[in-house]
């Protein structure tokens, strides 16, 4: 095991022309930025390997291709709700009126080299990124890689995942057909449900009455320009705090909470980054050349009166619309005649109530432990049984939302009633996220007894032996100290003690935080001590 | 800004501290790769990986190439298709070989050891702290920021009121009239013809036959130059017969509906979809966005999904001729509900 001081940089023994010419050129650029600092910063900084740390990669690859696919597409994409009629290559739609977006997006489709290909990346790479987003959340909430000191990245990354839903959605409403139209409605019957000022946000939004002619300039204009500069800024200061915070890594043999263990940047890390990019970049591709998305030639221009059945939003935004949908009927009532649609205000509060708590997560779970050491050990998700549990239970939530979004195709797929379905799926809302939360914990906790058993008694060989009194017995194979040191190293907590304060009080506060560490806390499995290992028994 | 050493001992909180647990074994032994030991070996990983590069150059260049051998022809769909395919698939495996080429490098070849970087406490250290304190407190002194509080506080409501005018620029992002305005009126209007959606030919009560369901704009919305589509979003109304014992009519609609015929919205009253779906059996309109289900025997009223309002149902009759017509525009905004909706 090498140490990555710096070590005395050899000078280049070959001074063949090659070599004269790049150290010619870095001597010039770094004789006007001083770029050789960064080098000796960021050359030989150390990136752990774990196959989990890709999914943040993943994100901003897709969006690398997101930027250059879209960027092709702007050349020949026009944003404008004038009405054309349609002339091109496709002919069902020959002769129909239709707005320039839609007829520019056939064009584009149809008639200019690769154009399909382009648009199928960039839709494709779009889904990806709001995926690996999705995931990669997923990884750093279950193995705790949100504690101090990257409370605020987190809080970065999950404004990024916000965004990237917003990208999606305007991008989806871009070429103005009729699918996308219909869910432009919907987010303007959303709006208009909002109390007091809902009506003139949707008047203003659309520059008038739904749809109007300016929606599809005024979203083009926030998807192009805008969110995508929010996002980059955004992901800049993700990567800063990532370099300043180094990456967590998992426990293991000499890994500690004060070192970094894994490739240089320069050059494993960069080229094995720089490959990955590519097979991204490629996978993509690949997908987008066989598989086509949103066949925007089949749904025909936006019309207010037409619709067809299975209407569905991207899957990114389907937990919105299931949760739409499960709502029950009549939740509308009229004060002094103003209306208030409960329908409506209900999933809207519920759901950013839910996005709210997935974003302050970090800093409860800080006030529930106490806990103000850095961490830099990204914990099993066994290991921490009730955060697990907490994870489970909103991933199940969500996942119920999302089902009810294709909640007409659940139906005519499994042959079932449309209300047995929607029935179904609200018990679920309520019901599904305690049962695996439960779950979840139990899982945990028993996943901890094993590593536990293992540790005291080694793996089962499957040897049996006959001892001398006839007694037969399976030989254990005991773990190495490194097998055991990586299921014995978690941080351990105890349910807080209620003490009085300073000035011998026991606040409010301090009981609730009694009480939800008690939650957390109360059923835990410690790690294996010497003691415990010393007087084992075979 | 203050600054105190203790902080420096950071609280654990309720985590347990074991004296008695494991300590860490340090790093295990490295292990060698078969590249590392077997020059052999190592130069065939090389020729792969340059068979890679070299393969990837190769099919981007043919990327390039297949545009011409599968050209986009106007008017030929296929051609779209193998294009896309085609020349797809070609950068989706050059790019493919880059990737695998450049990850088997350093996989298999690169120094393959892990290194170690030591961790930092990521606050500055304590002489980088006093300092930034030390600056604050001396840009303080100097601006006078906390003494002269006159004029820091003037200048955070100066700094307070300076958007107040965004908000008068941002109201001309819609027309000057007022939302509520347009919002509750429709092209409907005593006598307008119901026309078929949407090539505007008017119906006839006889051709309305029992079970059928006509998809229905007013006459007068095909001559509108400027904002067509605003007002089909508000117009567009389904027309059905149903037998005369099968339609409950309440008292006071009982003149709106022409021999079993009746006219609802079509724009549904949860988010606005089109209620495109008629189930002519049960008599029950589907709104195909979040299912709710409206009952035409009935008035329209909901009888499942989120929809809390019936559709807004439009009074009709017949003209002189025999083609139906509207008696007036709907007596309620149509569409979703709005906060000043019955205002």
């Amino acid at each position: 095991m090498s140490v990555a001081t710096q070590k005395k940089s050899t000078a280049p023994t070959s001074t063949g022309a090659g070599m004269r010419f790049v150290g010619g050129m870095s001597n010039y650029i770094d004789e006007r930025t001083s770029i050789s600092g960064a080098v000796k910063f960021l050359g030989r900084k150390i990136f752990p390997d774990h196959w989990s740390f890709m999914l943040g990669e993943i994100a901003l690859y897709s969006f690398v291709v997101i930027l250059l696919s879209g960027t092709f597409l702007t050349f020949f994409y026009d944003p404008s709700m004038v009405e054309v009629h349609y002339d091109g290559s496709y002919v069902p739609l020959k002769g129909i009126h239709m707005s320039a977006a839609y007829s520019s997006t056939l064009n584009l489709t149809f008639d200019i080299r690769g154009g399909l290909l382009m648009r199928q990346v960039h839709h494709w790479a779009a889904l990806l990124f709001v995926a690996s987003i999705g995931l990669h959340m997923l990884r750093v909430f279950f193995t705790g890689a949100f504690r101090k000191p990257r409370e605020i990245n987190w809080v970065i990354g999950f404004v990024l995942f916000i965004l990237a839903m917003a990208e999606g959605f305007t991008g989806y409403s871009l070429p103005d057909d009729l699918l996308s139209g219909n869910g432009l409605r919907i987010i303007d019957g959303m709006i208009k449900a909002i109390p007091g000022i809902g009506t003139w946000i949707s008047y203003l939004l659309f520059g008038g009455e739904f749809p109007g002619n300016d929606v599809i300039p005024r979203l083009y204009v926030l998807h192009i320009m805008l969110l995508p500069a929010l996002v980059i800024a955004l992901i800049a200061i993700h990567m800063v705090l990532l370099i300043i915070n180094k990456h967590t890594q998992f426990a293991g043999p000499g890994r500690t909470n004060d070192n970094v263990v894994g490739s240089p940047i320069l050059p494993v890390f960069a080229a094995k980054a720089g490959g990955f990019f590519f097979l991204v970049f490629g996978i993509i591709m690949l997908i987008a050349s066989l598989f086509t998305i949103n066949p925007i030639w089949n749904y025909g221009p936006y019309d207010p009166s037409p619709v067809s059945a299975g209407t569905q939003p991207d899957w990114y935004i389907g937990f919105a619309d299931g949760m739409l949908r499960l709502m029950p009927p009549g939740w509308e009532f009229v004060v002094d005649g103003y209306t208030w649609s409960l329908n409506l205000l209900v999933p809207i509060v519920v759901l950013m109530l839910f996005i709210v708590i997935v974003m302050i997560y970090p800093f409860l779970e800080a006030w529930v432990t106490g806990d103000k050491r850095e961490h830099h050990i990204a914990e099993r998700p066994r290991n921490q049984p009730t955060r697990t549990a907490i994870g489970a239970a909103g991933v199940t939530f969500y996942a119920v939302l999302w089902a009810g979004a294709a909640s007409d195709l659940i139906a005519t797929h499994f042959r079932t009633t449309i209300e047995g379905v929607i029935h179904a799926l609200q018990v679920l809302l309520i019901v599904g996220p305690i049962a695996a939360f439960w779950m979840a914990k139990k899982i945990a906790l028993a996943l901890q007894r094993k590593d536990r058993e293992l540790v005291l008694h080694g793996y089962e060989s499957s040897r049996i032996v006959r001892l001398p009194g006839g007694e037969y017995r399976e030989i254990h194979t005991p773990l190495d100290e490194f097998e055991q040191w990586k299921l014995v190293s978690f941080d351990e907590y105890a349910p807080a003690q209620l003490r009085p304060n300073a000035r011998g009080k026991i606040t409010i506060g301090a009981r609730m935080r009694a009480s939800v560490s008690r939650f957390y806390f109360e059923d835990r499995i410690a790690p294996v001590v010497t003691k415990e290992l010393e007087s084992r028994t075979h | 800004m203050a600054d105190k050493k203790s902080d420096v001992v950071t609280s654990a909180g309720s985590a347990v501290s074991r004296p008695d647990r494991l300590q860490n074994p340090g790093f295990e032994p490295e292990h060698t790769r078969v590249h590392d030991e077997s020059p052999e070996r190592a130069r065939g990983a090389e020729r792969g990986i340059s068979l890679l590069f070299a393969l990837s150059g190769i099919l981007s260049a043919s990327a390039f190439a297949l545009n011409f051998i599968f050209p986009i022809v106007p008017g030929d769909l296929m051609s779209t298709r193998y294009n896309n395919m085609f020349v797809g698939l070609a950068i989706a495996s050059g790019l493919l070989c880059l990737g695998i080429g450049a990850v088997h490098w350093a996989k298999a070849l690169m120094h393959g050891h892990e290194l170690v970087e030591e961790r930092h406490a990521t606050r500055g250290d304590d002489a980088t702290r006093a300092r930034a304190v030390e600056i604050f407190t001396e840009a303080n002194k100097e601006s006078g920021w906390t003494r002269r509080r006159l004029l820091r506080n003037s200048l955070i409501g100066a700094l307070v009121a300076m958007p107040i005018p965004a908000i008068a620029l941002f109201r001309d992002l819609a027309p000057s009239n007022r939302p509520e305005d347009v919002l509750g009126y429709t092209k409907w209007e005593k006598g307008v013809r119901l026309t078929r959606d949407p090539n505007g030919v008017p119906i006839k009560a006889s051709d309305v036959t029992i079970g059928s369901a006509f998809h229905v704009i007013p006459e007068n919305i095909l001559e509108i130059e400027e904002g067509f589509l605003n007002e089909k979003a508000k117009s567009a109304v389904l027309v059905m017969r149903l037998p005369l014992d099968a339609l409950n009519e309440a008292e006071d609609r009982k003149g709106w509906s022409y021999d079993g015929i009746v006219a609802y919205s079509k724009i549904c009253t949860h988010v606005g979809c089109p209620v495109a779906l008629y189930e002519q059996q049960t008599h029950h309109l589907l709104c195909p966005c979040h299912q709710s289900q409206f009952d035409v025997s009935n008035h329209c009223a909901v009888i499942f999904g989120p929809a809390a309002r019936p559709l807004p149902q439009l009074p009709i009759t017949v003209d002189a001729e025999g083609y139906l017509v509207a008696q007036s525009d709907f007596l309620e905004p149509v569409g979703p509900s709005y906060w000043e909706r019955l205002r």
